[in-house]
């Protein structure tokens, strides 16, 4: 039995969160037996031979000419045909914001359950089964499939990649066909944002802000801060609310969950929605000049004090040691 | 113009999760239910839209046992013009049977927008809006920041890694809502009064076989208490070596 993995490209380069989702079907492979074949629509092949080297054993190009870019009911078609012809065992996602749009609807047309940004995939007694936090990580679910197909979405970063230098994947091409939904929806353009800037989900070092920082100017300390610890700068929602942030900055139960290698709260009490989206970081660190402060809970080092005091002597002590260490 | 918000009812925000004897739902003692966040913005956008236009209806529809109905009764104090509720006993029933019970209902309405919230904050599975989507074959854009509407052609804004993605989308169509859509209202005291008069109809559910199955619920390992290492500037020394040589994170 094969597992099928919907791989994304950008700018012709297989992403991070799709290797992550091969490597993990390479690993499962070795106990539900079968190949790994990549799906990948397309207009034309960015070169998906070389997807073999991160894990895949074949690799199908769904064609269409409306493939240049994201089509949501086209790449859902596509990827169902693909599966409907290959009858896997298990199709992956990365739970990215193309998984995430794309996965559910993949589920609906095979009729398939579909497990969720799943931090964990195992068999157990020849079952299936997927964990995956819920209610924003204050719990943890497992859940098992019914049905011939299983489908799932990958947390960013809780999988592992593999790499097997120059294996290559075989590859075929599938005709997809033309549906009048083609005409329905279409992608008329994508906008950056901040030249560079990493989603937050994809962040090993996070900087938040919350209402201490009294005002969206001050958040230049924290950008400073963010500099020198490589980190993408999020925020609490009474900032995000206050408009002082974009949404897309927000951790929490409403915004999003991270799990970095290092999270740095500065001037958030850490409210329970807050600790929810944040709480599964490996190092917590809060400044706060409340001693009281809810943050101090979960946080490894806690530091009470004057934020405006605090950071920039912190962000000049970083400099200091990345200095001596070049 | 005819729009339908799908809501669910789910445990607030503030809930402390506490395991029930199954081990594998949440223990229901002392949550409080609300409407899910992620919907409220749904059901305001199809009310300006509504207003705006100066005339069409809002339906709201829920699926749940019967302590949906104050959830409805909610949205129809907001200003929802009526309320289907989906009678289901079933505990928690999986994302694709929820979807085929709305798309049986929503099939027969036909609406111009159906609504969604991008996500319900329970269960965080994010799957509901998009497979009705499919189900009835519409076109469909998910957790949306932004909607500009001209006749039947709607202009979205949704954000995806580093940027924003612009679609446009031909009626009827299904969208789900993102935070940052709009600024919920609260209802008014007239608004809760006239909700108490306004129908909701009740029909059972049609599931459908479930594709998944809960196996447990379990709480995360507990985080390590957390530590005060000192005050000030003074502590940054200290907050360094710890961060090079203990939790190696620098
Ligand atoms: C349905 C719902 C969903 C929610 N979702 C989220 C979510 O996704 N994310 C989220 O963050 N919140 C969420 N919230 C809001 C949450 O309940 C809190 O209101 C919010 O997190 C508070 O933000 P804050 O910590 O920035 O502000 P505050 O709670 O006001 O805390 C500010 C902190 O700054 C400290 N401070 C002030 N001045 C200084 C200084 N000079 N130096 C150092 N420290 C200082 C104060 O001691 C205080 O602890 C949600 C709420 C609801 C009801
Ligand atoms: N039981 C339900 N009744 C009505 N709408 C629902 C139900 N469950 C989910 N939804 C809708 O689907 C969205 C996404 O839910 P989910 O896929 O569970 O994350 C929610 O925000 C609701 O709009």
């Amino acid at each position: 039995m094969s597992i099928l993995v919907f791989v994304e490209q950008r700018d012709g380069r297989l992403r991070t969160v799709s290797r992550e989702a091969l490597g993990e079907a390479a690993r499962l492979s070795a106990s539900l037996g079968g190949p790994v074949v990549a799906v990948c629509p397309a207009a034309a092949d960015p070169g998906l031979a070389a997807l073999g080297e991160a894990g895949a054993d074949r690799a199908i190009l769904a064609r269409h000419q409306a493939f240049g870019s994201y089509h949501a009911a086209g790449y859902a078609r596509a990827v169902a045909a693909a599966a409907q012809t290959l009858g896997p065992k298990l199709v992956l996602f990365a739970n990215s914001a193309m998984g995430r749009d794309l996965a559910p609807r993949v589920a609906a047309r095979l009729d398939a359950g579909l497990a969720s940004d799943c931090t964990a995939l195992a068999v157990e007694g020849g079952r299936l089964i997927a964990t995956r936090p819920v209610y924003a990580g204050k719990a943890i679910q497992k859940v098992a499939f019914k049905g011939p197909v299983a489908l799932a979405s990958l947390r960013p970063k809780a999988f592992a990649a593999v790499a097997r230098p120059g294996v290559s994947a075989a590859v075929e091409t599938l005709a997809v066909a033309e549906d009048p939904q083609f005409a329905r929806s279409r992608l008329v353009s994508v906008a950056a944002s901040a030249a560079g800037k990493l989603d937050l989900t994809e962040s090993e070092v996070i900087v938040s802000g919350g209402r201490g920082l009294k005002g969206p100017e001050n958040f230049k300390l924290l950008e400073d801060l963010a500099q020198v610890l490589g980190a993408t700068v999020g925020a609490s929602r009474a900032v995000v609310d206050a408009g002082w942030r974009p949404h897309s900055d927000q951790v929490g139960q409403t915004g999003k969950t991270v799990s970095p290698k290092l999270y740095v709260a500065v001037g958030i009490s850490g409210a329970i929605q807050h600790l929810a989206g944040m709480s599964s970081s490996r190092c917590i660190v809060a400044i706060n000049k409340d001693p009281d402060a809810p943050i101090f809970k979960v946080a490894d080092y806690g530091v009470v004090g004057d934020l405006f005091e605090i950071v920039p002597a912190l962000t000049d002590a970083v400099r200091k040691l990345n200095a001596q260490h070049v | 113009m005819l729009q339908v918000v799908c809501i669910k009812q789910v445990a607030d925000t503030e809930t402390r999760v506490k395991v029930a004897a199954d081990g594998k739902t949440l223990d229901p003692a002392g949550v409080t239910w609300v409407l899910n966040p992620y919907d409220e913005f749904a059901i305001e956008e199809a009310l300006r839209i509504r207003e705006r236009q100066g005339s069409g209806e809002v339906v709201a529809i829920s699926l749940g046992g019967p302590g949906v109905q104050t959830t409805l009764r909610s949205a129809l104090a907001l200003g929802a013009d009526r309320g289907i509720h989906l009678r289901s006993e079933a505990l928690a029933p999986d994302p694709i049977a929820v979807a085929r019970a709305l798309a049986a209902e929503i099939g027969g309405l036909h609406a111009d927008l159906v609504w969604f919230g991008k996500q319900s904050v329970d269960d965080d599975q994010a799957q509901v809006g998009p497979m009705v989507a499919e189900l009835l074959e519409l076109p469909c854009a998910t957790a949306i920041a932004k909607l500009a509407l001209d006749g039947t052609r709607a202009t979205i804004e949704r954000e995806i890694e580093g940027g924003r993605e612009v679609v446009e989308l031909t009626l009827p169509a299904v969208l789900t809502a993102d935070k940052g859509l709009n600024e919920p209202r609260y209802a008014s005291l007239k608004g809760i009064m006239t909700a108490k008069k306004k129908p909701i109809d009740e029909k059972p559910a049609a599931l459908g076989e479930p594709r998944l199955e809960l196996v447990g619920l379990e709480l995360p390992a507990p985080r390590k208490a957390g530590r005060v290492i000192g005050q000030g500037v003074e502590a940054l020394p200290e907050l360094l070596r710890l961060l090079r040589e203990e939790a190696r994170a620098l």
